[in-house]
């Protein structure tokens, strides 16, 4: 497995387990009362904050634990152009949606939800998306 | 629509001619992953043209003794 492929694993398994964290603390503070009224802000940064720590975190463990070829080719930048592409798509989504959810007067909950939701598909489909293609292969258009 | 590539190559077969060069050597001198080079004679990665050139260049070989694409040789003939 090259470097980049490890990194791509790393950041769909913290994507997702950061991703299902903060869902399940925001849902079990819900209880009998609206979502928008559940308190969201400090579970949704440490989320976002806490992924970026553990990401790191975990490649520099990875790293040391099996060491890796610190090559980076130019299928290794394709797959990585390939994956960002996919994953570009669910931020201007989100984007857009969180826009119009504003214009149309959305309670800040939601906004900041569809948001965070967006980031988080962006990174799970770009990296599922970069680790199919390395165990299959790059398509041909 | 996502096409298989039609390019097949030998460098396999140019590895083990050349004193059974591993795939591990071969990525080394032309600065790619092992990876890379097993997804190329797997047919799984088309190379740029510069990246085949370094292989042909590692066996000292003309391009087209390393890859080949359907066609190809009637029309050189």
């Amino acid at each position: 497995m090259t470097l980049e492929e490890r990194r791509a694993w790393i950041r769909l398994i913290v994507s997702v387990a950061a991703y299902g964290g903060y869902a399940f603390v925001v849902l079990s503070r819900a209880g009998d009362r609206p979502l928008a009224e559940v308190p969201y802000g400090a579970a949704l940064l440490w989320s976002v904050g806490g992924a970026i720590l553990a990401t790191i975190a975990l490649e520099v463990v990875v790293a040391a634990a099996r060491p890796a070829s610190l090559v980076k080719d130019e299928r290794d930048r394709e797959i990585g152009r390939l994956g960002d592409h996919v994953g570009q798509a669910f931020v201007v989504i989100g984007a857009v949606a969180a826009m119009l959810m504003a214009i149309a007067g959305w309670d800040r909950f939601w906004i900041a939800n569809v948001i965070y939701v967006c980031f988080a598909l962006s990174s799970v489909l770009g990296n599922v998306a970069k680790v199919i293609v390395y165990r299959r292969s790059l398509p041909q258009w | 629509m996502v096409k298989p590539t039609r390019v097949t190559n030998r460098i396999r077969a140019l590895r083990f001619a050349h004193d059974e060069m591993t795939q591990a050597e071969l990525a080394d001198r032309i600065s790619v992953t092992r990876q890379t080079v097993i997804a190329i004679e797997q047919g799984r990665y088309s190379p740029s043209l510069e990246m085949a050139f370094q292989i042909a260049h590692v066996f000292k070989v003309p391009l087209d003794e390393v890859f080949q694409y359907p066609g190809s040789q009637e029309e050189t003939q």
